[in-house]
């Protein structure tokens, strides 16, 4: 070998060494070992983190139930991780067309609160929220080196992108008690929309506990009842355990195969989020789009489609809102709304390429309601007639098209 | 470790050695520093960087100029450069990171030993009585210190271009809150920090590549390659199950830095990411270059 081999041996006798090659052999254990210790942190980190299930005094679906009624966390503020799936193409742009109903044909701000939210119907996004009382609030869409937030202070909602730079503004409305709303896309917004919903038809059960963002929590589950028209399989909601607050929402649709919403905090923390947060002031030179008065509106309706989850007794009485009707009640229950799209979207309205393409994507049926074209999603069915009106619902497209049918 | 390791110490041989004074390795370190910083190549690789910033800036500027809007594409933050110019500081890192930096990164690493052997000089190297693992640290540290000399050029001319160019003064965080130009420019160095810490992967990567052949020019080629090869399959939906191991992965992470309050989840997953492509590339480079024959 060279005079100038490796240090520390250069000198030592070569008896002492076993062989050069072994000797140079050994030398690579070391980056395999370091290898060989990253991969097994990574496996075993969060096995050992998850030390199961905590136990927690029983508790019956009634009183669970009372809990997260009584419920009255005013400040909090943490992270939210959703995943939809609704068996849609990620096409994007799709959420905001009159098949999801939600796109009020905005005015092209990328800063309108409807319309971004309406992203969250497809694919897994990270949300940041925070409140500090009935008049502070705020969600925040994380994207990739950029943020979507929603800013909801005293009588302002700001809606801001800052991959844009653009501003939305627009005042909430006036009635104070209203503003108890839940912020949007989170797991007690979903739980809220299903628990307002139980009723006879609905069978609630306590099933164990878990651990969430590093709270105990109860599972409660909730199953259809008598209801064989709906898509939704079940539904499990995790419950702080001290707070009362859901901290989880899964539903799994009836027909098997992934969550079709998985909303789980995995960060939360219960102090007062600081006042900078909810102070929004529209940065120098930014278009700002003033919106109508209907922060409100926009706030609660973006982040899915009404309908998509069992409407409470409120709004099931059939009452017009917004021109939508509600048929049926319960798990079946079935919007009805008006486009105003007269054309429809059968291929033979011969409105060129995009709507063949639309009719493409659906199943073309009959009734009383004329012709139309269904769209199925794993969770949502929608049925779209020639003459514009849109049915939707969480029910299979049999249960659809008869609802449709009666309705007229 | 080896029976080798401990057998040296053991015969009692290495206290002549005078490679155990601290001063020495400074002066080897000083002298490495020298080498690396005097090359005409390294001054047009951190040429070409500081072009960028003033490049971007000058664009977006003649493209405001009737106080339209920037566009909404392009690099992250760019839609802010023309209120504030402190957002040049974010965007020039954001242009840069993907292909500039760690190019220049991998150039300066693949030529760090291989370039000493190709030129005939690394034995000379090992004559003098430093030894591998000493000059191998070193060369290291002077690969380092050019990742963050590099981070830094880009930096701070986007901050005098920017202040040129634009208004300076409070900023919008990505999460819409205001933070005063003070704070701004302490995110910016922070910043410019992660962005510096990002390269290590790269430069550990570029230094183990070096230890394998005797062409520099290999080296740097290699280095550059595996670079591309993993930000293209970085871009891959398919490959989704490897993307968390790749180097490239976690970069624009650096960007969470201006939410507020930060999200620091991706930040220290790319902190981590680099940490364990220093150990391994940097271990397996050692295994290498410690027990290789150099006869050129």
């Amino acid at each position: 070998m060279a005079p100038y081999a490796s240090d520390g041996t250069t000198d030592s006798g070569q008896t002492r060494v076993p062989h050069p090659m072994r000797r140079k052999a050994a030398r690579y254990v070391v980056p395999v070992a370091v290898m060989g210790v990253a991969a097994a942190t990574i496996g075993l980190v969060p096995a050992l983190a998850d030390s199961g299930d905590p136990d927690l005094p029983d508790v019956s679906a009634r009183q669970l139930l009372a809990k997260i009624a009584a419920s009255d966390v005013e400040q909090l503020s943490g992270t939210v991780r959703i995943s939809t799936d609704l068996g849609l193409p990620d096409l994007g742009g799709l959420a905001d067309g009159p098949a999801f109903g939600v796109g009020k044909d905005g005015d092209g701000s990328s800063a309108d609160p409807a319309s971004r939210l309406a992203e969250l119907a497809s694919g897994t996004h990270t949300l940041r929220v925070a409140a500090d009382g009935p008049d502070r609030q705020k969600v925040s869409l994380v994207e990739k080196a950029a943020e979507y937030s929603i800013v909801h202070n005293g009588k302002d909602v700001w809606g801001y992108d800052s991959a844009s730079g653009e501003v939305y503004h627009t005042t909430a409305s006036q009635h104070g008690e209203q503003h108890r709303e839940q912020v949007p896309g989170t797991p007690q917004d979903f739980a809220g929309k299903v628990l307002a919903a139980v009723d006879d038809t609905t069978s609630v059960t306590v099933d164990g506990t878990a651990r969430v963002a590093g709270r105990d929590a109860y599972r409660l589950v909730v199953t259809p009842r008598h209801a064989s028209g709906t898509t939704v399989g079940v539904i499990t909601i995790a419950v702080d355990s001290a707070t009362g607050l859901p901290l989880k929402f899964t539903l799994t649709p009836a027909g098997g195969g992934p969550a079709v919403v998985d909303a789980g905090f995995t960060r939360i923390s219960f102090a007062e989020p600081a006042a900078s947060t909810f102070r929004f002031t529209p940065p120098k030179g930014a278009k700002v789009t003033e919106g109508e008065d209907a922060g409100e509106h926009s706030l609660s309706s973006g982040a899915l489609p009404e309908g998509l989850l069992p409407s409470g007794k409120s709004a099931g009485d059939g009452a017009a809102k917004d021109g939508v009707r509600v048929i049926g009640k319960g798990w079946n229950s079935v919007v009805r709304f008006d486009t105003g799209l007269g054309g429809g979207t059968r291929p033979s309205s011969g409105q060129g390429a995009a709507s063949g393409f639309l009719g493409s994507l659906g199943d073309q049926v009959s009734g009383k309601f004329g012709t139309g074209t269904v769209f199925s999603t794993r969770l949502v069915n929608a049925l779209i007639t020639d003459d514009g009106t849109v049915y939707a619902g969480a029910v299979t497209k049999d249960t659809l098209v008869k609802a449709a049918s009666g309705a007229r | 470790m080896s029976r080798a390791e401990t057998a040296g110490p053991a015969a009692g041989t290495t206290g002549s050695s005078p490679a155990a004074h601290p001063l020495w390795t400074l002066g080897l370190l000083r002298s490495e520093l020298a080498t690396v910083f005097r090359r005409w190549r390294t001054r047009a690789l951190l040429g070409v960087l500081a072009a960028v910033p003033v490049l971007v800036g000058v664009a977006v500027r003649i493209e405001t100029r009737d106080g339209s809007p920037a566009g909404g594409e392009g690099p992250p933050f760019i839609a802010q450069v023309s209120n504030n110019g402190l957002f040049l500081v974010f965007t020039a890192l954001a242009a840069t990171l993907p292909f500039f930096l760690p190019m220049a990164v991998g150039v300066v690493a693949g030529d760090a030993i291989a370039g000493e052997a190709s030129a005939g000089t690394l034995r000379y190297l090992l004559v003098a009585p430093a030894g591998r693992t000493r000059l191998l640290l070193t060369k290291s540290a002077a690969v380092l210190a050019f990742c963050l000399a590099a981070t830094f050029v880009v930096a701070v001319v986007a901050l005098g271009a920017g202040a040129v160019l634009f208004p300076v003064g409070d900023l919008t965080t990505i999460s819409g809150t205001r933070i005063g130009f003070g704070e701004g420019l302490w995110r910016a160095l922070l910043i410019a920090l992660v962005v510096a810490a990002s390269l290590i992967g790269i430069a550990a990567l570029g230094l183990f590549v070096s230890t394998l052949t005797d062409s520099g020019i290999a080296a740097m080629a290699t280095t550059v390659g595996l670079l591309i090869g993993m930000q293209i399959v970085d871009q891959i939906p398919q490959l989704h199950a490897v993307h968390p191991y790749l180097v490239s992965h976690y970069w624009l992470s650096f960007a969470d830095l201006m939410r507020e309050p930060v999200l620091w989840d991706d930040l220290v997953k790319n902190l981590e990411l680099q940490a364990l492509y220093a150990a391994v590339f940097g271990s397996a480079a050692w295994a290498r270059f410690t027990t290789r024959d150099v006869t050129v």
